[in-house]
């Protein structure tokens, strides 16, 4: 038992799927079919005393079969009365981690609670760590691990989450999928009878392959003990939470205004940020938020630049600024009169950077190195990229594409949307500063030069300004929770 | 449970360093006119005891009473609105304290997390417009620090229709020392409504101290 327990987990040698499945609509035939699709690089097996192979896996009788030291981690899928003989089995075999992925158990009443209740005793008896029982799987992208019942498999990247809700981990994952952005670990907990979501960020947090994480939560149980080992965590790395159930209950009979206000609900918000925890109202935040951290530095500070290649935009990131904890700083004037040099004098002249068209060739790459580089400034928000893709994927589907030979401007166009992704990226990176790029193109228009740029970057692009501006409130907000707490 | 009345209320959190506003009791129309000349200036005056936490959704509360008529009057229309199950009342005669900004700031108990400490949007209206944040005791100054900022209110602690800028180092100050206060024994739950910011300083006008054992 050198491992901590959570390794068997993610990093198993190898994996048995007890219960495997020749019905494609059965759990058992899915978690076969991920393990074997998400290309694990150990050890496969099934158990099925009925079939002799499955998907090309030899079938196994009984986990009794498995050869001794070959596997680490049993994937459940056969019903609630199984199980012990299961976990008893896998222990002889020095298999030391289940995922119970079965129901049936707490969640369908006192008969299924009692059962749970037995297996998780038996489990500690053995020395056996159990996740779930009823989650859906989880994923670890760097052994190439899909033990889940439910899609999709996402691409390899920095983002873990753990959940109460499986279906919320597939939220994630659909987003990161999305993206681009990827996930190194993803969890579901289940009814997290022994492992609960702050074992798997505790765990994450010293993951090599995590960079940021994300938790959804709905019960919380011992308040005190979650908000240690949220802060623990979140002293390694940034953790976005989210969490369901929010009620308005006082937290006693009030014979106070204090007490009245204080709403389990206020309690835990205040509870989650006191241990660093940044929390998110829905799920696209929280995703946006998690991309952030796994893939922007931190701002130094809150001064915050728009650079925007036309107006609208700018000025609904400046709103967004303005109920934000970010300072929308007043250009300074080293900055104009640089900028000035660079396009006609219709430019917004102030912060917003307003470009308003005017720009040539190497504008934006030369834009963003001057607000990048200033001493003034912590952060950027870069709207606009995007634009000319657009143009040329109008070009090239319209009728005169050929006749008008417009190659040539198409590629143009969309060489400049990645070269305005790659200023950004490279700015970011040269300076430590934050720069986050925003369009609706992100979602709205599959390959679009400047978004596909970033994600072949590994970075992120904002759906739109607001989102944008959200997502470095979240950072500074993390930001500063470091600088006052851990100094 | 018992609770402190306003008068004792504040001169506790007094003891723990908060500042609170000059107050004086008085037992009938006489007292309270000299505890007004020695406050100077005008002053405020509410009917204060035990049982009376919410005075002014009853009318006990006078304010800017500028002379000893004045005083005089609101003292013998305060103890005559008295009832029955107010029980021993008094009244108290406090300092006028002046600012347009008004925080609430509080302790209360939670079962699942235990003690927990509160800023927000005071005045009458504190409850209902509902704006606070929370940190769970003990507090650092940094979780005083952040609570400010969650608040949502950088326009509010800048200068302000000609009063100058909250300080902050103050309202910290204030947020730890209650904290304090909060955890002292048998200390069930504390409002401090409103906490005034008078010359960029807060200021605890009224305030509710609720004591488990009595």
């Amino acid at each position: 038992m050198s491992r901590p327990p959570l390794d068997l987990l993610f990093n198993p040698r190898g994996i048995v799927v007890a219960g495997a499945s020749t019905h494609p609509g059965k759990f058992g035939f899915v978690a076969l079919h991920n393990v074997l699709a998400g290309g694990f690089e150990g050890a496969v097996f099934a158990t099925n005393p009925d079939q002799p192979t499955i998907l090309g896996v030899e079938a196994m009788a009984s986990v009794q079969e498995v050869p001794q030291g070959a596997a680490d981690l049993v994937f459940v899928c056969t019903p609630p009365h199984t199980c012990s003989e299961i976990l008893r089995s896998a222990a002889t075999r020095g298999i030391g981690a289940a995922f119970i992925a079965s129901g049936g158990f707490r969640e369908s009443g006192a008969e299924g609670a009692q059962a749970e209740e037995e297996v998780i005793d038996l489990a500690r008896s053995l020395g056996m760590v159990v996740a779930g029982p009823n989650g859906q799987g989880l994923i670890s992208n760097p052994a190439k691990l899909a033990a889940q019942i439910v899609a999709p498999i996402p691409p390899s990247g920095p983002i873990a989450v753990a959940s109460q809700s499986g279906n919320l981990v597939s939220a994630f994952m659909n987003y990161a999928e999305h993206s681009g952005v990827g996930i190194s670990r993803a969890v579901s907990a289940g009814n997290a009878a022994m492992v609960g979501v702050v074992d798997y960020l505790g765990w994450f947090a010293s993951d090599p392959y995590t960079k940021a994480m994300a938790a959804y939560v709905e019960g919380v149980g011992d308040g005190r003990a979650f908000a240690e080992a949220i802060q623990r965590a979140a002293a390694a790395k940034p953790v976005v939470l989210v969490k369901g159930g929010a009620t308005q209950r006082g937290a006693q009979a009030a014979a106070s205004h204090t007490g009245a206000l204080a709403t389990d609900d206020r309690i835990f918000d205040g509870m989650v940020r006191q241990s660093g925890a940044v929390r998110t109202q829905t799920i696209e935040e929280a995703y946006d938020a998690v991309a952030a951290f796994a893939t922007q530095p931190l701002p130094a500070g809150p001064r915050t630049l728009v650079l925007s290649s036309a107006g609208g935009w700018g000025v609904i990131a400046a709103d967004a600024i303005s109920k934000s904890n970010l300072e929308l700083i007043p250009l300074p004037e080293d900055l104009r009169q640089a900028i000035d040099g660079l396009v006609p004098p219709r430019w917004s002249r102030s912060n917003p950077i307003d470009l308003a068209g005017g720009e040539s060739r190497d504008t934006i790459p030369e834009a963003m190195d001057l607000v990048a580089d200033h001493p003034e400034v912590d952060a950027v928000i870069y709207l606009g990229m995007g634009i000319q893709a657009n143009t040329a994927s109008h070009l090239r589907s319209g009728p005169y594409f050929e006749t008008a030979e417009l190659a040539r401007i198409c590629e143009y166009h969309e060489r400049q949307d990645s070269r305005f992704a790659q200023a950004a990226a490279d700015a970011s990176a040269r300076t430590g500063k934050p720069i986050l790029a925003a369009t609706e193109l992100a979602t709205t228009q599959s390959g679009n030069a400047g978004p596909a740029t970033l994600a072949a970057r590994g970075s992120y692009c904002f759906p739109s300004a607001d989102r944008a501006v959200r997502a470095l409130h979240h950072l500074w907000w993390y930001a500063r929770w470091r600088k006052r707490t851990l100094g | 449970m018992g609770v402190l009345s306003e008068f004792e209320s504040k001169q506790f959190l007094a003891l723990h360093g908060i500042a609170v506003s000059r107050d004086r009791l008085a037992h009938c129309a006489d007292e309270a006119v000299t505890a007004a000349a020695e406050i100077g200036g005008s002053v405020a005056m509410k009917l204060c005891g035990p049982s009376l936490a919410h005075k002014s959704e009853r009318g006990l509360v006078r304010l800017n009473l500028a002379t000893p008529d004045a005083v005089r009057s609101a003292a013998d229309d305060l103890l005559a609105a008295a009832v029955e199950g107010d029980g021993e009342v008094a009244l108290l005669v406090s300092e006028m304290v002046v600012g347009h900004r008004e925080f609430i700031a509080g302790v209360a108990h939670t079962e699942q997390f235990g003690a927990a400490l509160m800023l927000g949007l005071g005045g009458v209206l504190a409850e209902a417009v509902g704006e606070a944040v929370f940190r769970l005791l003990p507090v650092s100054e940094g979780d005083c620090q952040d609570m400010i900022d969650d608040l949502g209110m950088a326009a509010l602690m800048a200068p302000l229709r000609g009063e100058p800028a909250v300080d902050r180092g103050a309202v910290v100050d204030t947020l730890l020392s209650l904290a304090q206060a909060g955890e002292g024994d048998g200390v069930e739950a504390i409002d401090v409504n409103p906490l005034v910011v008078q010359e960029g300083m807060p200021v605890a006008v009224d305030a509710l101290v609720v004591m488990a054992d009595l």
